[in-house]
């Protein structure tokens, strides 16, 4: 068990700086979500935190040791591939005992501790086979259960659910949770996937070409997302993003239509939820309708402002459709809207 | 391929029984020629079908001296020092080529592309091509008639170091990176993931490289003055050319069968990892 401290962090290759300046602090027993998109360097921060790459500048602390130096092996971490990186060649009793027979632990030692880790997985009945005889969502426990025999201070997981279906991963998301908190142990865990990034994690970074985003709670970032970037990237259809005018105090959107709200602030983006545009028959903001997504429990109405062709996605309670061409009403509480400043993407108070 | 078409299979059996008359008559030939006596050899027409002599035969030419005017070792001696030096060439060229890709793929030092490339270009040089320089190293450090004469300067190769290299390629980097947090050494890394991984391959190229081995004529033809030395496929070719004497082709043959039954023995035996090497897709 132990913090993760990572104090200005930098890599670079040559002269190409991917990772810029990251600073974070990780709980005792927290699970910290990476999440950005691909190519945003969030493998890369991780395998340093891992050992695996090294560190330009900065540092990284596990415990209160710094790790800069160490190798993977001294860092008392454990780490979950994307590809799960079984040793074909053995068992999966071997397998999870591969790093302990390394480390010269007793034998029954060994045997206690991988039983151990297959019961807590379910894994009993396939300890005598090999990887290639389980399936993708076995192989993804073996994996872990490599992973938890070390019993070590951290876990880190690359993207462990990537190569799973749908299903599965809804499933095994839920299992790594489950897990995470009965062991208690501290977790870095990398994904491209918002969805699982807000189920899984106590706190979220949220990574962009190598800069960091944001820390916080799921909630805090869907509720008061810190950049035009985490907006649009947290949540689920993604938050509508205009460009308009704020002037006296009013909010001019590209056709028009003006909205109380905002101050003298000139050119800024505006957001608005999908989820948080109301169909009332009078609102302000009037919708073209084109395409209608039938989800079951809601609908996804995509449309433009009326008279621009500045999309807009909505997202309407229960069964609603209508001919492409019609016109609706919406309107939108005021702290329902985000407004970032034009140029940095930065969030504005209201 | 489901299909019934009588003309078809009756084509295809007998291209196929063709082929194996074209492929087994000389190998008949050898056995029934190891079957009867010396005197019986040299009528016309040649037998086709096995005589009584092949115990007999195969005694005088495994322990026998009498193969020809000159005092030879007997075929047992010359059997064991092809294997001898058969072996010698597999294991040698598996060993060496395994740690010089081990090294070309898993470390970086400077220059790695350079060796790879030196050790790649040694391709255009077979011993064909440098068999006086090698000689005269060879015979300068007194290898002349020994076993190290026969193999070390076959040892190094380009092709089972480049195979090798590829086989490493494929392997994921992730097996690596997981090797090392669970606290492995490269050494341990080769020994217990590359190693057992390479399984099937290494025993591709065994069987190759021994069955090389075992055929090869012009080396040791050259370093080995002592008949005790001499190789069984250099043997044969000497029983042949016995000075004033007609060839003893009842010997000859049974000692060309003998010479077979190696090769074969390694090609069956090795046949179903060769196989497992070809179906099996997991890395």
């Amino acid at each position: 068990m132990a913090t993760i401290t990572l104090k200005d962090l930098v890599k670079a290759y040559g002269d190409t700086e991917v990772l810029h300046h990251v600073a974070a602090d990780i709980q005792d027993g927290e699970f910290l979500v990476i999440v950005g998109p691909s190519g945003c360097g969030k493998s890369t921060l991780l395998r340093m935190i891992a050992g695996l790459e090294t560190v330009t500048s900065g540092e990284v602390s596990i415990g209160d040791r710094m790790v800069n130096k160490l190798e993977p092996a001294d860092r008392d971490i454990a780490m979950v591939f994307q590809n799960y990186a079984l040793y074909p060649h053995m068992s999966v009793r071997e397998n999870m005992a591969y790093g302990l027979k390394i480390r010269r632990i007793d034998k029954g030692e060994i045997n206690r501790r991988v039983e151990e880790a297959a019961d807590i997985l379910e894994l009993r009945p396939y300890l005598d086979r090999k990887p290639r005889q389980l399936s993708g969502g076995q192989r993804q426990r073996v994996a872990m259960g490599r992973a938890i025999v070390r019993d070590p201070k951290v876990f880190l997981f690359d993207e462990p659910l990537s190569n799973l279906d749908a299903k599965l991963r809804v499933q095994m998301r839920l299992e790594i949770r489950k897990l995470q908190q009965k062991l208690g142990v501290t977790s870095i865990y990398v994904t491209h996937d918002q969805v699982e990034a807000m189920t899984l994690g106590d706190r979220l970074m949220v990574l962009n070409g190598g800069y960091v985003e944001q820390i916080g709670t799921p909630i805090e970032l869907y509720d008061r997302p810190a950049t035009v970037f985490v907006a649009g990237f947290i949540g689920s259809p993604a938050m509508n993003l205009i460009t308009i005018e704020a002037r006296e105090n009013q909010l001019e959107l590209p056709n028009g239509v003006r909205l109380e709200g905002g101050s003298d602030l000139g050119k800024v983006t505006l957001g608005i939820r999908p989820e948080h545009l109301e169909s009332d028959g009078t609102g302000l903001i009037r919708v073209t309708a084109q395409l209608f997504e039938q989800l079951g429990a809601n609908t996804l109405l995509h449309g433009v402002l009326e008279s621009t062709d500045c999309e807009i996605i909505v997202s309407l309670p229960g069964h609603v459709s209508a001919v492409a061409g019609t016109v609706m009403c919406f309107s939108v509480q005021a702290q329902n809207l985000h407004i970032f400043d034009f140029q940095t993407g930065k969030r504005i108070e209201a | 391929m489901v299909e019934n078409r009588p003309i078809l299979s009756v084509v295809s059996h007998l291209v196929l029984i063709l082929g194996v008359v074209i492929v087994a008559l000389p190998i008949w030939i050898t056995f029934v020629a190891s079957t009867h006596d010396a005197v019986r050899m040299t009528q016309v027409p040649i037998p086709l079908l096995p005589g009584s002599h092949f115990v007999e035969n195969f005694k005088e030419t495994l322990f026998g001296t009498g193969l020809s005017s000159s005092a030879g070792a007997p075929v047992w001696r010359m059997l064991l020092n092809s294997m001898t030096m058969a072996l010698m060439i597999a294991f040698g060229k598996i060993s060496i080529s395994l740690i010089s890709a081990f090294a070309i793929v898993y470390f970086k030092f400077p220059f790695r592309m350079g060796f790879f490339w030196m050790i790649f270009i040694t391709l255009m040089l077979p011993v064909e091509v440098r068999i006086l320089p090698t000689f005269e190293v060879v015979a300068n450090l007194g290898m002349l008639n020994s076993y190290w004469g026969l193999s070390i300067p076959l040892i190094a190769s380009a092709t089972a170091t480049f195979m090798f290299r590829q086989v490493f390629l494929t392997i994921p980097d992730e097996m690596l990176e997981s090797a090392r947090i669970d606290g492995a050494g490269p050494m341990r890394f080769f020994w217990d993931i590359l190693i057992p991984l390479s399984r099937t391959n290494i025993a591709a190229l065994f069987v190759i490289l021994f069955i090389y081995g075992w055929n090869q004529y012009l080396w040791p033809l050259l370093i080995t003055t002592d008949s005790d030395m001499t190789t069984i496929v250099v043997s044969i070719k000497q029983m042949l050319e016995a000075a004033e004497q007609s060839p003893k082709w009842n010997i000859i043959m049974m000692t060309a069968l003998l010479a077979m039954i190696p090769p074969v023995f390694v090609v069956v035996a090795m046949q179903r990892l060769f196989v497992q090497g070809l179906t099996e897709t997991d890395k």
